[in-house]
């Protein structure tokens, strides 16, 4: 047998076996592989694509979070400064209406006293000269009779008036 | 310690003097024996009875019509329906050819299961049913959620290495189109090289190291590139860009070119069949040291036989890795040719 002849009845069979082989395989065998493995290979590329959105949002959210909390504490700062302020504001409020009621109350009085003491002064008035009179009265009544004693009685009287008064 | 090494060479110059007794060693048939094509499979020898199984024979004659039958009849009665075996010296020396009435031998036309067509159906068999067990993997499983593992991975492995590596590389944008040819010839090669080197049966047959096979594997990838160029590829041929006065009035270029296209797949089909061919040869050599040396004496007989098992040893790694090797150049340079069929006009 000679190595470097093809021998035909060979050719034939290994022609139609390959073509038979290659048929089955390109239609059931290699394909599928090939196309699974591809689609699978694009799945991971996608995945990849999302966990590094994924992460990127993450990060923005993370972003977003510090954000916010800063923003909390400033509200809260400002609140507590307005709250602080309003509670300042309110108490000298109070304070200044409390002086001025108590301004008031004091001026009242003050009138009050006023007032009773001129009635006073003006009932001490009517009772000196009441008392005036009743002297006088007493006085003319008793001692027509002794000039000098009469004299002596009265400025007595006179005396104790002034002095009572004066008290 | 002694002991145990004569026990040794004992036992090894037992196991390699038994199965040739006295008989000489005859190189030439014993090599083209195991390379070349035979109508019955031989197995081996048992007590000087050789156990082969023999295969059908498919013969067309001119005169008498189609003939199917075992090679067992020639075998035994020499002469079967006027078909037998092409003696030494004779034309067609191993063939069945056809004794005609008047004395000349006429080969007829040859369609017979020989030993390299047996051992091509069953390792098509197996290959198909490899593959296409792979193949079921991803119909079973959600091939978005799961990697195979085992069997199907490797063969995933090895399919998306040869696709992406070879064929996309080299083919170009086209490249789905051809793969299932290429991946095709690749495992077909690769599983017929393996196979090849397995020593016994269902292996063994030097099915890859055969011109007629790679023949038609070199013919398929030629069609491949002719049937499908594009234009630029033929005007390539036809009208390349050279000097004018290459083509016209002597077609110089032209006919370089055309001599070209028939070349590259020669040397696919060369290529592949010499290194196979070669490696087998080489194996064989080295394992008939053993019995070539078995009349030398004893201690000459076990020296050697250490040395070309040794050799052999390494002989059948580096055919392990030519049997993948081949396989892959083959489809490499398949694929570069279906590139070059395939470019783009190159950019003015």
């Amino acid at each position: 047998m000679s190595l470097i002849t093809p021998d035909f009845g060979l050719i034939f069979w290994m022609t139609l076996i390959f073509a038979i082989v290659f048929f089955i395989l390109a239609k059931f065998g290699f394909p599928i592989i090939t196309g699974m493995v591809e689609k699978r290979n694009e799945r991971i590329t996608q995945s990849l694509q999302l966990a590094k959105e994924a992460e990127k949002r993450l990060d923005e959210i993370a972003v977003q979070q510090a954000n916010l909390l800063e923003e909390t504490r400033a509200e809260q700062n400002r609140l507590i400064q307005e709250a602080a302020h309003s509670r300042d504001t309110i108490i000298a409020q109070a304070h200044e209406q409390a002086q001025a009621e108590a301004d008031k109350v004091m001026e009242h009085a003050r009138e009050q006293i006023a007032s009773d003491r001129e009635a006073a002064l003006n009932d001490i008035r009517a009772q000196v000269a009441a008392f005036s009179m009743e002297v006088a009265e007493k006085v003319i009544r008793k001692n027509l009779s002794e000039d000098a004693a009469q004299v002596e009685l009265i400025n007595s009287l006179v005396d104790e008036l002034v002095k009572s008064d004066k008290e | 310690m002694r002991r145990l090494k004569n026990i040794l060479i004992l036992l090894f110059l037992s196991l390699v003097s038994v199965p040739l007794g006295a008989q000489d060693l005859d190189m030439e048939e014993y090599i083209f024996g195991h390379i070349g094509d035979a109508y019955e499979w031989h197995i081996t020898t048992v007590n000087g009875h050789s156990l082969a199984l023999p295969l059908p024979v498919i013969v067309h004659s001119k005169t008498s019509g189609w003939h199917i039958f075992s090679f067992k009849h020639i075998e035994e009665e020499g002469e079967y329906q006027g078909f037998r075996v092409a003696a030494k010296g004779e034309p067609h020396e191993g063939k069945i050819v056809e004794q005609q009435a008047d004395g000349t031998i006429v080969k007829p036309l040859d369609l017979s299961i020989t030993k390299n067509v047996f051992s091509l159906m069953i390792s098509s068999v197996l290959l198909v049913f490899l593959v296409l067990l792979a193949a079921r993997w991803y119909r079973k499983h959600d091939a978005m959620e799961e990697v195979p593992k085992g069997f199907t991975g490797m063969v995933e492995m090895v399919v998306m290495m040869i696709q992406d590596d070879v064929i996309k590389e080299c083919v170009g944008k086209d490249y789905k189109r051809y793969s299932p040819y290429l991946l095709t010839a690749f495992f077909f090669i690769l599983f017929n090289n393996l196979l090849g080197i397995v020593p016994f049966f269902p292996g063994g047959a030097n099915l890859t190291g055969n011109i007629a096979v790679t023949f038609c594997l070199a013919m398929f990838t030629f069609l491949a590139v002719n049937l499908f160029g594009n234009k630029e590829y033929y005007k390539d041929i036809f009208w390349p860009e050279v000097p004018t006065w290459l083509k016209i009035p002597l077609p110089i270029m032209p006919v370089i070119e055309l001599i070209g296209v028939f070349t590259k797949p020669f040397s696919l089909m060369v290529r592949l069949f010499a290194n196979i061919l070669a490696g087998h040869i080489m194996l064989l050599g080295v394992v008939a040291v053993v019995f070539l040396t078995a009349k030398m004496g004893a201690g000459l007989n076990a020296g050697l036989s250490v040395i070309a098992v040794l050799f052999g040893v390494f002989m059948d790694i580096l055919e392990f890795l030519v049997a993948f090797l081949q396989a892959y150049v083959f489809t490499m340079l398949s694929s570069v040719f279906i590139g070059l069929s395939r470019k783009e006009a190159e950019a003015e």
